[in-house]
């Protein structure tokens, strides 16, 4: 058996049915262990105090709003190659998480920008690429809804997403270009020379695998949501045809 | 496709075309910004690249739903979609027509434009090149957000929302090599990714802009 | 009329014309086109199912069947605008379509419509020429298109299919807003067209004398349940 037949909404739906309460309890396990650790049991920055531990949501859900963005791009290129319509539903039913998590990632910037830098806002290139992101959420999701037959939507919206990867990842590097910025290096990566010490990286993978789960669990239940509605949308314009 | 263009700029030219409204929009913005910002050349100079980069960005948006909408409304598009002419083909032509009724107007104004917001005159050859270098990208991703929205029937809205994002790399360069050169410092770096970004929308985006056209005709 | 090497017949709606050059006609005589199982969809809905018929050169096909049984989905899935589901039909390179519109522009004058779709198909000013004689369009030549009445942009908008040069044309209620001398002019044109070994299909409800076959489109309607082409016409849990 492929792995392609998980794409017939039938046994998608009987296959994340069984899927999703799994996903969904390990995703509250690792959040709630993530975050308690991180919030409760991490030692105070000695610069930033109190106010580091907004670290523990602010960059799960900047990875995942970055994350997002990358697998509606693999799934509408599913979709445009192989045309399994489960693909191009979950390119949709990610998006909005997607936004939630540009702005989520924002939000919680903006709270920690303050005490730290003095400002809520600041025209800095990470900043300033992620409402970039934000936007080119808003006119995937805006076109997803602006079209009425379902294919067409599917297909001229994994064009968008396909165009958009492209000059999202430029308006990364243009932002960059524009303005050398206030904001810190990665906190976590696999090739740097120095990144934040053990105490605080431990809770943070935590709850950056605690978000991604999470994200997989709302994937999955809106996904089942949007072949509900693809189904509903079926039925009604056969009626319609009837 | 010159027979394409050709009737393109004939129809840009005549009555009803259209042709200059997207000019006389750039002039107007380039008279109300000073009005709205006080009229002291010391808070209009350092603006002013980014403002007639805007005006210029905005102008070339107002013209694009009409660019793939008329010629769907009056059937062409579906008889152009059946001649021998590759769709690509087709992207590519429109894209052009677009560029030369509405870019290339744009790109000449903003010197004269420029004396009204006091864009300090060594930057006034680096603005042209910046517009001229960079317009023809807004004319092609315009085309390929033409594109997605032609079969709706309110899309001309949805088509900013859509195209103004993919703006953005084109203005951050385009305003930068034009802030650069007023300030006289080195302007290669971002003349070179401006064009590279033109090029790249030239030779990529017309078939993404096909394939957006072929799903709209069914 | 002088025989001709090419098999080209001449061209009967204009007797005494020079005749234009074969090369630009392109038409093959006596090709035959086979449509077999076609499937077509409007939209998300298939609406035929099973379309099969072969059409020789020389001869046209009228559509038959009541609104909305699928004629204008079945030409414009011969046309090359909606791909088929399912099926084989003839390439649409071959095929020149006349829809509800014409494809006019309004600020150009009639020649000039006619001339940029002469230089579209690849073909010359004598087949515009052509056009303009077999729809008798010339004392509108110089008009603009905005400025003809329906039944005059309909003439100009079908003489386009003259200077396609395409051999079968695929024609979608072409007779609408035409008078009956226009009426008489086109299925003059169109006798010519079949005999020159070019073929037609087309959707009309009023008899142009021309010994046609004909398809009734209802046959082929697709079947209640299998309306919908994608996996949520059946049950998803």
């Amino acid at each position: 058996m492929s792995v392609w037949e998980y794409a017939n909404p039938r046994r998608f739906m009987a296959v994340s049915a069984r899927l999703l309460p799994w996903v969904a309890g390990a995703a509250a396990l690792l959040c709630a262990a993530g975050l308690t650790w991180g919030l409760f049991f991490t030692p105070e920055d000695f610069r930033m105090g109190h106010s580091v531990k907004i670290i523990y949501i602010h960059v799960p859900s900047a990875f995942v709003a970055i994350n997002a963005w990358f697998m509606m791009l693999v799934a509408s290129l599913i979709w445009l190659v192989r045309r399994h319509h489960v693909s191009a539903l979950a390119a949709r039913a990610a998006a909005p998480i997607g936004l939630v998590m540009t702005l989520v990632a924002l939000l919680t910037g903006a709270i920690w920008g303050k005490p730290m830098w003095g400002t809520y806002w600041a025209w800095d290139p990470r900043l300033t690429a992620f409402l970039i992101l934000g936007l080119f959420y808003l006119g995937y999701i805006a076109l997803w809804s602006a079209i009425e037959a379902q294919d067409a939507a599917a297909d001229l919206t994994s064009i968008l997403c396909l165009v958009g990867t492209v000059f999202a990842v430029l308006s990364r590097y243009a932002a960059q270009f524009w303005n050398q910025g206030l904001h810190q290096g990665a906190s976590l990566s696999l090739d740097a020379e120095e990144n934040i010490s053990d105490v605080f990286w431990q809770p943070l993978v935590l709850s950056i695998a605690g978000f991604t789960l999470l994200f997989l669990a709302l994937v999955l239940l809106r996904t089942r949501t949007e072949i509900r509605r693809r189904r509903l949308h079926s039925l009604s314009l056969k009626a319609r045809l009837a | 496709m010159s027979a394409l263009l050709l009737r393109d700029l004939r129809l840009a030219v005549r009555a009803g075309g259209g042709f200059g409204l997207g000019l006389v929009f750039f002039l107007i913005l380039a008279t109300l910004v000073p009005l709205a910002v006080g009229p002291r050349p010391d808070l209009l100079a350092p603006v002013a690249p980014g403002i007639l980069w805007l005006g210029a960005l905005l102008a070339c948006l107002l013209s694009l739903d009409r660019i793939f909408a008329l010629d769907a409304e009056d059937g062409s598009l579906d008889l152009l979609a059946t001649a021998p002419l590759p769709l690509a083909g087709v992207a590519t032509t429109k894209a052009l027509a677009h560029w030369v009724t509405t870019g290339l107007p744009l790109a000449l104004a903003a010197g004269p434009l420029s004396l009204l917001l006091f864009l300090p005159p060594g930057a006034l050859p680096w603005l042209l090149l910046a517009l001229l270098l960079g317009t023809p990208a807004l004319s092609w991703l315009g085309t390929f957000g033409a594109a997605l929205t032609v079969g709706l029937r309110r899309g001309s809205l949805l088509l900013s929302l859509l195209v103004l994002p993919l703006y953005i790399p084109t203005l951050v360069f385009g305003a930068e090599v034009v802030r650069r050169g007023a300030a006289g410092l080195p302007v290669a770096t971002p003349l070179a990714l401006l064009a590279a970004i033109t090029l790249g929308c030239v030779a990529l985006l017309p078939f993404a802009t096909a394939a957006a056209l072929r799903v709209n005709l069914r | 009329m002088p025989e001709r090497p090419d098999g080209f017949k001449g061209i009967p709606w204009y007797a005494d014309d020079p005749l234009p050059h074969p090369d630009a006609l392109r038409i093959k005589d006596g090709m035959d086109r086979v449509v077999s199982e076609l499937t077509c969809c409007r939209g998300e809905a298939i609406v035929l199912e099973g379309v099969s018929f072969a059409l020789r050169g020389g001869r046209a096909l009228v559509l038959r069947g009541p609104n909305g049984a699928g004629k204008t989905t079945l030409l414009r899935t011969l046309a090359g605008l909606t791909p088929p589901v399912s099926g084989a039909m003839p390439d649409p390179e071959g095929a020149a379509y006349a829809g509800h519109a014409d494809g006019l522009k309004a600020q150009l004058t009639v020649a000039e419509n006619l001339a940029f779709w002469a230089a579209i198909f690849g073909t010359g000013p004598a087949e515009v020429e052509g056009a303009i004689r077999g729809f008798d369009l010339a004392p509108l030549r110089e008009r603009r298109a905005a400025e003809l009445s329906a039944g005059q942009k309909r003439r100009a908008g079908l003489a386009r299919l003259l200077v396609t040069g395409r051999d079968l044309w695929l024609l979608d209620e072409p007779t609408v807003s035409l008078d009956r001398t226009a009426v008489n002019r086109f299925a003059c044109v169109m006798r010519g067209h079949l005999d020159a070994g070019g073929a037609a299909i087309l959707a009309t409800h009023i008899d142009l004398g021309i010994e046609a076959d004909e398809l009734d489109v209802a046959a082929f309607a697709a079947k209640r349940e299998a309306t919908l082409r994608d996996p949520f016409a059946e049950a998803v849990e």
